[in-house]
């Protein structure tokens, strides 16, 4: 074994998306950091959908963002395809989609990470963590060499274990083509750790050139592109399309008559798959009513034939794959360039990572992404900034960034995964959120920019431009509640059928009319022009959402006061006599680091809590006396 | 979970059990409440820590709700160690609930069940021996909603909230798929069509709160006051419901000057029966004083016994009465009736009446049915009907169909997303009662009804 002579104070294991985000906030943060990936070649891979963004998970990725990481900014500069979704349903719930461009995705970001001063990308397998006391010190690789380094970030992806079915047939891999890494898994095991397994999938490639795109419903980009990332202001860009297909009876009958080579249906995959991505032959049989399914039929890039088929991953042969595609419309002559095919892996229970990302048995170490059973490149790439984040300030020993449920999907995430049993790959949705109303795309920079400052991620560029964009509310908001309209301003009374008016009215309460939008205000009153579009979103979201708003906040406030409880990673629940034995179990497979998070562990009950509560209160209670003797 | 941080007010006696209640208040607002709504007799500048006053909770209008006895004990010297301030009123229901009402004016609430013991064990004004008994009313506390509505009323409720939950959580599901998965092909169902149903529930949910009050006096019991002119036989009846001599009888009229008041049960349910003086004009300092009395209770009471002579013809004075009492739960008992009924025309009433004799029992059992089918207003009559009786579970559900009437007036008026927050906050009120929904039982319901997928 040879030592290698470098001391890196983080060391990332695996270069998806996760590994990217985590190695590049921790040498932007200075910390002397290296990148060890099986390939060079496959940094930021899209294993499965091309695209980024769409519900929460464009979310995430403006959250990312704001938070100083780097997501927002690639897909910006790799994206073919931009849409807004659900833009009538509320503005909580207004999300950004992303076709990507894989390639040009993929090759950026190895860019960005090739540019970064004190961050070294290196090829290798990692078979092994090297652990002293319980503290992490370094990782050996199949190479013989060891790494040391003061803190370790694995990011595994579906790499541990993996194990790729196509019909009956399987065979050891972590991606199609890639192999699996093996060794890592049982480190960590014998380190401890419960694993445990899951399954994905993903669909077939096909040809465009084999598709008939004249019989499928064409689905184009919005016309002006809305960017993920605060630095970004406009993407001027030629889109691609996508198309709609649909499968019908005869493709479900072929299924159907070949259920048997799946082995899913045989029996032959253990690990659970997702109930929000299921496969094709899932969904036939779940759901027999269902006449069609629908499919949007994605291109991976600008040069290139290769189509992703979204909604039809299955496990099925490849005979079968393509049998059932030829009896598509619009598929009839389909050439399939790669199969679609299963995958399960293995991923360490979650609920051995704290808040902040690091195990609980080795101190030093972070879990990111899919080896913590989520799914989703955003979910990945969030967890990754996190740990990245945390690991680097533990190297500086500074408090670690946890953010909570009220300021961001990326706590909400992390918290479910410390607080919740994971029986399939997480994934993230707007509806996990409490305060949903509060944790809205356009709002990710005012959440989470200042936090990405504090930690030292933000850079002085991306900070100037959020203070004048502060300023800038200021103002506008001002200019609302000072300016009012009057009877002299008939034009404008007209306008927004104010009527006769006896006093005036402000501008604030003119926008708060449902059917006044701020563009049509801000083209009458001149004091309003001339402020950037997304000041201008901020204040109408402010004024027209107001009460909802304040309700959201008045129920934030309630939530905090439980999160401000600590309780200790040591506490004996031994101790706590009075709650039963049940509750007590979970509360020591948890251990939750609040009375708040307590709470969100099934099967703890309220009283349970105030149980605690009220133990731990005499506690510090004890202490304070003991102190002030 | 108990939140210790704002202010509590319970009765501290049982209700209708004495002349005299005790209310007590806890927490940071307790001295302001004493400050707003209590009007001391000899004016001081500021209320002394344990000392007892005399004076009026007065309205915020200033007109007097009882003439009380008033503390404040300043923080730690109280039983929660807390600010704490006792009111002595008079041992009526109503006076109590006014009480309460005027402290909820200031964000006071009313205390869970053993939220004051609770509290004393939290600062720690209770030793550890008492650690298990109070750990175990907290449990019993949290655990109420489901236990005791299902111990108590046979499951009726909790099914009956559970259905309210059900529904709520249905309406939810459909919005979150159509929020979460805008690119799915999922069924347009207009949201108008879906929200019809939350109608129904709303309705429901009226309903049961009007059950409350039939819930209170299963619960708390109910005051019968017999009313009527002197010598109608007021007295006897009293007696004669009691089945023992309560109340003296004469034929003097005049007889029964103050209230005379004893408890019993009708059908199972407690009540209070009141006999009054008899209602008429007289230059009798005390008998003026019982009258003022009776026209107090009666304003106050669940029922009236309004008790008429039907042996005499029909006085112009009885008349008046009846007008008098227009508005309120008035039973029209003509009395006497093992004598010569020349009274039996009583066009003039349009409410319910009984024709009974109070000295030989006669048509004393139709009172009684009268009586506890009026209390119970049919609902227990079939008892498949759910019934509220605790005041928390009311005030939880008037909270949840508030905000269930606002997403009723808000549907196609605002977007999806804020509708959810209606709906999910009348679902968490109804979880206070039910056990709460999570997260995660919405989104097993949203992927076993819609198929989703990328
Ligand atoms: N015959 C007859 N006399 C009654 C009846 N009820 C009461 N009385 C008599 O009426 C008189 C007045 O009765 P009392 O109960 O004192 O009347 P109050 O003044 O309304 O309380 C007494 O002499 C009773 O004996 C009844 O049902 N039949
Ligand atoms: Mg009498």
């Amino acid at each position: 074994m040879t030592g290698y002579g470098k001391k890196y104070e983080v060391i990332v294991v695996g270069a998806g998306h996760a590994g990217c985000e985590a190695a590049l906030a921790a040498a932007r943060m200075g910390c002397l950091t290296l990148l060890l990936t099986m390939g060079l070649d496959t940094v930021a891979q899209m294993s499965c959908n091309p695209s980024i963004g769409g519900l929460a998970k464009g979310h995430l990725v403006h959250e990312i963002d704001a938070l100083g990481g780097e997501m927002g900014l690639n897909i910006d500069d790799t994206g073919i395809q931009f849409r807004r979704l659900n833009m009538r349903k509320g503005p909580a719930v207004r999300a950004g989609r992303a076709q990507a461009d894989r390639m040009a995705y993929s090759a950026r970001m190895k860019l960005v990470l090739e540019s970064v001063d004190l961050l070294d990308l290196k090829q290798g397998v990692v078979d092994e963590v090297v652990v002293k006391n319980y503290r992490v010190v370094g990782v050996r690789t199949r190479e013989g060499i060891e790494f040391s380094g003061q803190t370790v970030v694995i990011t595994a992806g579906t790499f541990m274990r993996g194990l790729i079915h196509v019909g009956m047939n399987n065979y050891p891999g972590g991606r199609a083509g890639e192999p699996a890494a093996d060794k890592l898994s049982d480190c960590l095991r014998s380190l401890g750790f419960v694993v445990g397994r899951l399954k994905t999938g993903t669909p077939a490639r096909l040809s465009a050139r084999s598709i008939d795109f004249g019989k499928l419903e064409r689905q184009s980009g919005d016309n002006e592109i809305r960017p993920f990332s605060f630095m970004n202001d406009k993407i001027e860009r030629n889109q691609v399309d996508c198309y709609i297909a649909h499968t019908n009876q005869k493709t479900h009958e072929i299924i159907r008559n070949n259920l048997d080579k799946s082995p899913l249906y045989a029996g032959v995959i253990e690990g659970v798959g997702p109930r929000y991505c299921p496969s094709i032959e899932d969904k036939v049989v779940r759901f027999p009513d269902k006449m069609s399914h629908q499919s949007f039929i994605e291109p991976e890039g600008v040069r290139g034939a290769e189509m992703y088929p979204s909604g039809l991953s299955t496990s099925l042969p490849a005979d079968v794959q393509l049998q059932y595609f030829r009896s598509m419309v619009g598929f009839e002559r389909v050439e399939i360039m790669r199969p679609g095919y299963a995958i399960e892996y293995d991923f360490v229970e979650p609920l051995q990572i704290q808040s902040t990302m690091e195990t609980r048995e080795v101190a030093g170490l972070y879990h990111a992404g899919q080896i913590n059973g989520t799914s989703g490149y955003e979910e990945a790439a969030g967890q990754g900034l996190l740990a990245g984040i945390n690991a680097a300030l533990q190297c500086q020993q500074s408090e670690p960034l946890i953010i909570r449920r009220d300021q961001g999907y990326l706590g909400v995430m992390v918290d479910d995964l410390v607080t919740q049993e994971t029986t399939e790959p997480y994934r993230m949705f707007t509806s996990r959120a409490e305060y949903r109303l509060l944790l809205r795309e356009d709002n990710a920079d005012l959440r989470l920019t200042q936090l990405g400052r504090h930690v030292g991620l933000v850079s002085d560029s991306r900070w100037q431009r959020y203070q004048e964009k502060l300023e800038l509310m200021e103002r506008a908001f001002s200019v609302c509640r000072d300016i009012t309209v009057t009877n002299k301003n008939a034009r404008l009374c007209s306008r927004f059928g104010l009527g006769e008016l006896k006093s005036g009215v402000t501008l604030e309460q003119v926008i708060k009319r449902p059917e006044v939008t701020v563009r049509q205000v801000e083209a009458e009153v001149p004091e309003l022009t001339g402020f950037p579009e997304k000041v201008l979103e901020q204040v109408e979201i402010a004024i027209k959402y107001e009460g909802y708003i304040a309700r959201q906040i008045e129920q934030v406030e309630r939530f905090v006061e439980l999160e401000k409880v600590k309780i200790p990673d040591d506490l004996d629940y031994a101790e706590v006599t009075s709650i039963s034995a049940e509750v007590r179990e979970k509360l020591i497979k948890y251990r939750p680091s609040s009375l708040g998070q307590a709470g969100r562990i099934q099967g703890v009950t309220p009283a349970a809590v105030a149980v605690l509560n009220v133990y731990l209160r005499k506690k510090t209670r004890e202490k304070t006396n003991e102190a002030g003797r | 979970m108990i939140n210790d941080d704002d202010t509590i007010i319970a009765p501290a006696t049982a209700v209708n059990e004495s002349g005299l209640a005790v209310i007590r208040i806890s927490g940071k607002s307790a001295l302001l409440f004493l400050n707003k709504f209590f009007r001391p007799a000899v004016r001081s500048k500021e209320m002394k820590s344990h000392q007892l006053y005399l004076g009026h909770i007065v309205d915020h209008d200033q007109s007097v709700v009882d003439e009380v006895m008033a503390v404040y004990m300043a923080s730690p010297h109280s039983y929660t160690t807390e600010s704490v301030a006792e009111v002595h009123c008079h041992g009526s229901r109503q006076v109590v609930r006014r009480i309460i009402d005027l402290a909820g004016l200031l964000g006071i609430r009313i205390a869970q069940p053993g939220e004051f013991t609770y509290r004393a064990y939290l600062n720690g004004r209770i030793d550890l021996v008492q650690a298990e008994a109070v750990s175990r009313l907290i449990q019993s506390t949290s655990e109420l909603s489901r236990k005791s509505a299902l111990q108590q009323l046979e499951g009726h409720l909790s099914r009956e909230l559970y259905r309210y939950a059900h529904t709520i959580k249905q309406l939810l599901v459909q919005i979150e798929a159509w929020i979460d998965f805008p690119e799915e092909d999922l069924p347009e169902e207009s949201i108008g069509k879906i929200s019809l149903s939350a109608i129904g529930i709303y309705d429901a949910m009226v309903n049961l709160m009007a059950s409350y009050r039939t819930g209170q006096h299963v619960h708390e019991g109910a005051i019968v006051a017999l009313a009527g002119l002197p010598n109608a036989g007021k007295s006897s009846l009293m007696n004669a419901l009691l089945k023992q001599d309560r109340s003296i009888v004469s034929d003097i009229p005049g007889t029964t000057r103050d209230l005379i008041e004893q408890s019993t049960q009708i059908s199972g349910i407690k009540v209070r029966l009141v006999d009054t003086a008899g209602l008429r004009h007289s230059d009798d300092f005390i008998e003026q004083e019982g009258v003022r009395r009776a026209r107090n209770i009666l304003t106050t009471a669940d029922i009236i016994l309004l008790i008429m002579d039907g042996s005499v013809p029909v006085s112009d004075l009885f008349i008046d009465l009846l007008a008098e009492f227009s508005g309120l739960q008035v039973v029209l008992v003509i009395n006497k009736s093992d004598l010569c009924l020349v009274q039996d025309d009583v066009h003039f009433f349009s409410g319910p009446i009984v024709r009974l004799s109070a000295k030989y029992g006669e048509g004393l059992q139709d009172l009684v049915d009268m009586i506890s089918s009026l209390l119970l207003q049919d609902h227990l009559s079939s008892s498949e009907s759910p019934y509220i009786t605790e005041r928390r579970h009311y005030e939880t559900l008037l909270t949840a169909s508030q905000h269930l009437n606002s997403f009723i007036k808000n549907v196609g008026l605002v977007d999806l997303d804020l509708l959810s927050i209606d709906l999910r906050a009348a679902l968490d009120s109804l979880g206070q009662i039910t056990g709460v929904i999570t997260t995660d039982d919405l989104l097993n319901d949203v992927f076993s009804s819609f198929c989703i997928g990328k």
